[in-house]
């Protein structure tokens, strides 16, 4: 088995930088949203498609990032 | 170029591709995402996972001799076994699994150089097959904490400037715009970073692909800090994996003596009552 289609890019979600990786393993679609800084794993999905994985991973990174407080230095 | 100071700590994917199943190597994933490992994994690795299997899950602390001792024999590693790490996030929580294989004196212990990442971009054979680990009877040594910073020696770096402190979080972590990665939930009561340390974000220390960067781009980096290797050196994070990250590089890659590893990082420093906060960027 291989992982086949990998693909990796950058994108904005609720003003954090996102790395989004996805790729597909047998029939299945599978995604995985970073933030750029640190470079931490917001969430892990799978999909039908490229799309409905990155979708929901865009999705389920936003309601994270969401929570993060800004504090006043 | 210059080569790295201990280059057998590394191996490339290309060298688990070709040896990963040799009977003397175990090859293990140690992620960030403990979910990560079910999904597709190197053909032949076996998981630890990072909250349950290398810490004690009652007190806060590393693994005891005893079990890390039972984790290895569990695991079907001997004393003169290859350990071989990898993982997610650029190998954070394989640097941690690294370092205390390394406190527990595991002689032939190694990262793969890029982690997970890499082995999945290159498109290389994964698995879904969980291996079973023939038990072993495995002896550690007793912990070399010259390789782990506690509280007391952090307060002395910091009040005596006895040692290099290095802060290997995000700028906005290092600055207390945020408590914690966006997006993770906080878990300190206050923000900022450890007075006299220079912010060196872990990720500074790596290429896109995961792998790390040359030696000599590696010492200018730090070099350009004041991190040369002629004074102690303790590198922290939040909780001990990011700068598990930054340890290795500075000790195995960069050839530093003495560099310790704050595995309490700022969840100690960050929750301790009176203890003193910088704000603001690194001066």
């Amino acid at each position: 088995m291989k992982i086949e289609e990998h693909q990796e890019r950058k994108v904005a979600v609720d003003g954090w930088e996102v790395n989004l990786t996805s790729y597909r393993l047998g029939a299945e679609w599978h995604a995985k949203a970073d933030n750029v800084s640190p470079g931490a794993t917001l969430c892990r999905t799978t999909g039908a498609s490229r799309e409905d994985a990155e979708e929901k991973a865009l999705k389920r990174a936003e309601e994270l990032l969401d929570r993060t407080k800004r504090h006043t230095v | 170029m210059a080569e790295y100071a201990h280059p057998e700590a590394l191996v490339s994917t290309e060298w688990v591709n070709q040896h990963g199943v040799d009977p003397k190597v175990r090859v293990v994933e140690v992620d960030v995402d403990t979910k990560a490992y079910n999904e597709a994994h190197v053909p032949g690795a076996i998981a630890w996972a990072w909250n349950t299997q290398l810490c004690d899950t009652v007190r806060r602390d590393i693994l005891s001799q005893q079990q890390f001792e039972a984790l290895m024999s569990a695991s079907g590693i001997a004393a003169d076994t290859t350990l071989v790490i990898y993982g997610d996030n650029n190998n954070w929580f394989a640097a941690w699994a690294f370092w205390q294989a390394k406190i527990y004196g595991h002689k032939d212990v190694r990262l793969m150089n890029g982690g997970r990442k890499k082995w999945l971009s290159e498109g290389r054979d994964v698995s879904t097959d969980t291996p079973h680990a023939a038990a072993a009877e495995y002896r550690a040594q007793a912990a070399d904490l010259s390789l782990r910073a506690f509280l007391p020696q952090v307060q002395e770096a910091s009040a005596r400037h006895s040692a290099a402190l290095v802060d290997v979080r995000s700028p906005q972590e290092f600055t207390g715009e945020i408590l914690a990665p966006a997006g993770l939930p906080e878990t300190c009561q206050r923000g900022g970073h450890i007075p006299g340390a220079r912010s060196i974000p872990w990720g500074r220390a790596a290429n896109d692909d995961g792998t790390f960067r040359p030696a000599d781009e590696l010492r200018a980096l730090y070099g350009k800090e004041g991190i040369d290797g002629s004074k102690p050196v303790i590198a922290y994070c939040r909780i001990g994996e990011r700068s598990s990250h930054t340890w290795f590089v500075l000790k195995y890659l960069l050839g530093f003596d003495n560099v310790t590893n704050y595995d309490g990082s700022w969840t100690e420093w960050g929750n301790l009552v009176g203890a003193p906060v910088e704000r603001g960027a690194a001066v």
